[in-house]
């Protein structure tokens, strides 16, 4: 007998879990995309291994895709599920863990056979058991792999492409559960197959009937009801990954300044999507070389600019590595480039789809000589969008190599995007060499920016040499001069300094009458935010400073300090924003530092700062 | 961009700095001939760019007038590449030596080769590393002692014709420092090709490997032991011209004309456009002393570059996208009311 109830929820976390090539990845996007279509506020984290397709069924091959949404604000893609989809024992056996008390886990009982519980390393005929799964936790048996063979019964497909198609079974089931018309992911999966009609009636067939499979189920399931939001500004909104709107972001900059968008670059994950992005855009002008190697990725970047393009090169932490010297060539020939840098897990290799904040300091510091550079960081994916553009518009109107670092969470996650219109953003100025100014020399500043003139082939009047070699003050021609390299040294760190007067100051959010700041910054934002937000309604006093712009740091960064009896800074790595704080705004700093290839989770902030509140 | 319009002499292509080699290193006689063919190129200096990497000869940019980018060890051909993707009206040259070239940049050399990229390489080739005064590089001679080889070097050369041709190259030319003539010709054949085009250019280095391309070089057998290659001519050298090249089985055989009943119609013709390139790097390869080495142009053949590619096939797809704009881009997603 059916005994349905529903269950109203301000927010909901789900996660769908299965064998990498078990469409996971999918099923969450189009999951996430209808839900926010239906006006909630989502963020989603996909977490995949390395290996494109480990052996099926171990635990190695797990793929996963999380999303949080809800009526309420939404910063990050949650801590523990409400709902767990397991596609196999393997999945059940790495997630389990991350199942809230009280929650449901729906499993593929087809796929629960002896041999593929061996495989995810089971000794026992009940994993559930072995697993040690809480009593509160309502599981669901569903038969995906069958229902879904006899769903496409009579498609003229073979055997491996109908078993593949049990992911839209388990979408049809989860929204079901959630109360999720089809309609909606219908049509997404007609704009996804609109070339391969086969593949879409049959992916419709089996979504359709996994919905009505969940209203046939004669089971007590709660089902649940998640309101519309209505804390986002009234617009018009898709769901956006990093590393696309980091892509778009540079592309909007390009438009704005009116100058040609260049990339080079070369595959790394987990950057390379936004290399793909870019190069799709041949409508939009933008001229993408995959190049040899990531030094070359740089170099023909800055070959780029040196002709006038508005350069970028994208990559992750080994592959900064890789371009520093150019970066130090950047910042001696004083031209503009961007430098997106994907961070994962490391040194090495490291953990090459999980996320880390530790290539900050090799960002600030890891080249040879004096060699300042502006770093910014993004926080959402969304802001992305954002902080990509900006970074090209202080690299084009300051004349210097930015650092832009965003990371695997937010480059692979998504979040909400209010769309915008190319004429509401920022001017972009660059800082060209004018008519009248012809015959200037390299070395040619604006006096007060101190940004270098920026002259560029093609154009009569403004022949020049530049190079890596320093250069005289005044002549432009290559020097060896004592004074001179000071004065050159000195010129080029106020020219990065001077930026601080053009970036947005710190903001204070939270308690601002609090004793103790939380200190984070870039990706970490939601998490900080969220545990803040959630001491704050329990009436404990705390605030939380959020830095973007790390070099140079917001005019009032010692200012907002100064006011805080104590001052933590929390950060996925060992304490490498601390260090430069330290270094410039001197004081004590505690720290909180997580090195896991994991984002924070909300929990384990709250309760470490509740310890020292 | 304007060509012919006004008639450039070397002097237009002279900058302010002065020329700071060491007396009698071979790099002068290069520039010169350089300068003198971008002037009849007729280019304006505003749209050459010159691109280098590190080393002597990556000092050339800084003493022509125009354009010049001084860049990082190796890195010229990539540097190039972006700066000839980003205007491909510019008219390109990079300068490079057999250490930046073929050394640290090895891989950019054979990419930028591979891709066709419309460049015109200078590749100045000394056997050494002058700048770091004195270390062998990947076309010393084996055996050969220098300061980082002190017992002789036990390493095998690159030949950087192998490379050129291993990689697909389109163009590869040959040109010795004191051989003004045939180094004119050749710069020029090498600044009309569209495409990436290697000229290695043999230099004395008179500080560190004096005398390296005395073999060739010596006023009075240099044509005995050069053979100056051009497109449909008979492959005939000697200081008498009295010498050729002939096919014997798959290899090439030096003749004496008139010996043997071989007359000038026994010679191989020059075809420097066959898009087979066999008997080309047959040519490029010979050694002495049984055979001339090769100067001028060896292989010129046609070929879409690069950076004509980029730009075709973004005319392709602009004729074809319905994303003009940014705002276009933006309409193009999922989207709704929130």
């Amino acid at each position: 007998m059916s005994s349905t109830k529903t269950t109203e929820m301000e927010n909901v976390v789900v996660r769908f879990s299965g064998d990498s090539g078990d469409g996971m990845q999918l099923t969450g996007t189009l999951f996430s995309n209808l839900s926010a279509i239906l006006g909630n506020e989502i963020s989603t984290f996909p977490d995949f291994p390395s290996e494109i397709r480990a052996p099926q069924g171990t635990l190695g091959g797990v793929s996963g895709f999380q999303v949080h949404l809800g009526a309420g604000k939404i910063y990050t893609p949650g801590d523990d599920a409400d709902v767990l989809v397991a596609m196999n024992p393997a999945a059940l056996k790495v997630n389990a863990k991350g199942v809230k008390k009280g929650g449901v886990i729906i499993f593929d009982e087809d796929s629960f056979r002896k041999s593929d519980m061996e495989k995810a390393g089971f000794k026992t005929e009940n994993p559930f058991e072995e697993l040690n799964i809480s009593e509160t936790i309502q599981l669901i048996p569903a038969p995906l792999s069958s229902m879904t063979q006899s769903s496409l019964e009579g498609f003229e497909m073979d055997a491996k492409s109908i078993l593949r198609s049990k992911n839209m079974f388990a979408l049809g089931l989860i929204c079901w559960l959630f109360n999720r018309p089809v309609d909606q992911a219908v049509h997404f999966l007609e704009n996804k197959f609109s070339k391969k009609k086969s593949i879409l009636e049959a992916n419709i067939k089996v979504l359709t009937d996994g919905f009505n499979y969940g209203g046939n189920l004669h089971l007590s399931v709660n089902t649940y009801k998640i309101e519309k939001s209505h804390d986002v500004p009234k617009g018009k909104y898709t769901s956006i990954n990093g590393n696309k709107a980091t892509a778009w972001g540079l592309i909007a900059a390009s438009k704005k300044a009116g100058l040609e968008l260049f990339l080079g670059s070369y595959p790394i994950t987990p950057a390379t999507d936004i290399m793909q992005e870019l190069a799709l855009r041949k409508d939009l002008g933008v001229k993408v070389i995959q190049a040899e190697d990531e030094i070359a990725g740089i170099t023909t970047a800055l070959g780029a600019s040196f002709a006038g393009a508005l350069a970028a090169t994208s990559t992750s932490g080994p592959g900064l590595a890789l371009k520093s010297e150019a970066i130090g060539l950047a910042v001696m020939a004083e031209l503009p480039i961007v430098i997106v840098d994907v961070m994962r897990g490391g040194p090495s290799t490291g953990l090459p789809t999980k996320t880390e904040q530790t290539d900050l300091l090799q960002a600030l510091y890891g080249r040879n000589g004096e060699s300042p550079a502006v770093v910014i960081a993004a926080s959402t994916p969304a802001d992305c969008f954002h902080y990509a553009f900006m970074a090209s518009k202080i690299a084009l109107e300051h004349m210097t190599p930015v650092i832009l670092l965003t990371d695997a969470f937010i480059g692979n996650g998504t979040s909400l995007w209010k769309l915008p219109k190319l004429a509401e953003l920022p001017e972009i100025k660059p800082n060209f060499a004018q008519p009248g100014m012809e015959g200037l020399n390299v070395t040619a500043r604006n006096e007060e920016t101190k940004a270098r003139y920026w002259s560029v082939p093609g154009i009569e009047g403004f022949n020049h040499r530049n190079g890596g070699l320093e250069k005289d003050y005044n002549s432009g021609s290559i020097s060896t001069d004592a004074a001179n390299h000071q004065k050159m040294v000195d010129t080029r760190q106020a020219k990065v300094d001077y930026i601080s007067n053009v970036i947005p100051e710190l903001v204070v959010e939270g308690d601002a009458s609090a004793d103790l700041l939380v200190i984070g910054w870039g990706t970490t934002h939601g998490h900080l935010m969220t545990a803040v937000n959630s001491l704050n309604k329990k009436g404990k006093k705390v605030a939380l400073a959020h830095f973007n712009y790390i070099n140079p740091l917001p005019k009032n960064t010692e200012e907002v300090i100064k006011k805080f009896k104590k001052v933590i800074v929390c950060e996925l790595n060992n304490g490498q924003f601390a260090t430069y704080l330290r270094s410039k705004v001197p004081g004590e700093y505690l720290q909180y530092n997580k090195v896991q290839g994991q984002p924070f989770t909300v929990s384990e902030i709250e309760s470490h700062l509740e310890t020292i509140l | 961009m304007e060509t012919k319009t006004i008639q450039y002499t070397l002097k237009d292509f002279k900058s302010d700095q002065a020329v700071r080699w060491c007396p009698g290193c071979g790099d002068y006689a290069v520039l010169n001939t350089m300068q003198k063919v971008m002037a009849e190129l007729g280019v304006a200096p505003h749209n050459t760019a010159v691109i280098s990497g590190i080393g002597c000869s990556s000092r050339l940019p800084y003493y022509v007038s125009g354009y010049g980018f001084h860049s990082i060890h190796g890195r010229g051909a990539a540097v190039a590449t972006g700066v000839k993707v980003a205007n491909p009206a510019l008219t390109v040259w990079q300068i490079t030596g057999d250490g930046d070239c073929l050394a640290i940049g090895g891989n950019h050399f054979i990419h930028s080769v591979r891709r066709n990229i419309d460049i015109n390489v200078l590749l100045f080739n000394n056997q050494i590393y002058g700048l770091t005064k004195g270390q062998y590089s990947p076309t010393t001679k084996k055996g050969y002692v220098t300061k980082s080889s002190p017992f002789g070097t036990i390493e095998r050369p690159f030949r950087p014709a192998e490379l050129t041709f291993g990689a697909g190259g389109t163009f590869f030319g040959r040109v010795l420092d004191v051989d003004l003539k045939s180094s004119h010709m050749t710069m020029m054949a090498a600044a009309q090709h569209k495409g990436t085009s290697i000229v290695e250019t043999l230099v004395n280095c008179v500080i560190f490997n004096d005398g390296a391309h005395n073999w060739l070089s010596e006023k009075a057998t240099r044509y005995d032991r050069v053979i100056i290659l051009e497109h449909g001519k008979p492959m005939i050298f000697g200081a008498n011209n009295d010498k050729g090249l002939v096919l014997d089985g798959f290899n090439l055989k030096v003749v004496t004309i008139g010996e043997n009943g071989i007359t000038e119609n026994d010679i191989l013709v020059h075809d420097a456009k066959c898009q087979d390139s066999t008997l080309q790097l047959k040519l490029a390869l010979m050694e002495g002393p049984d055979f001339p080495v090769a100067l001028g142009v060896i292989r010129n053949v046609e070929a879409e570059s690069y950076d004509e590619a980029v730009v075709n096939q973004i005319h392709e797809i602009q004729a074809k996208s319905k994303i003009k704009t940014f705002d276009d881009l933006i309409d193009s997603c999922e989207q709704w009311e929130m």
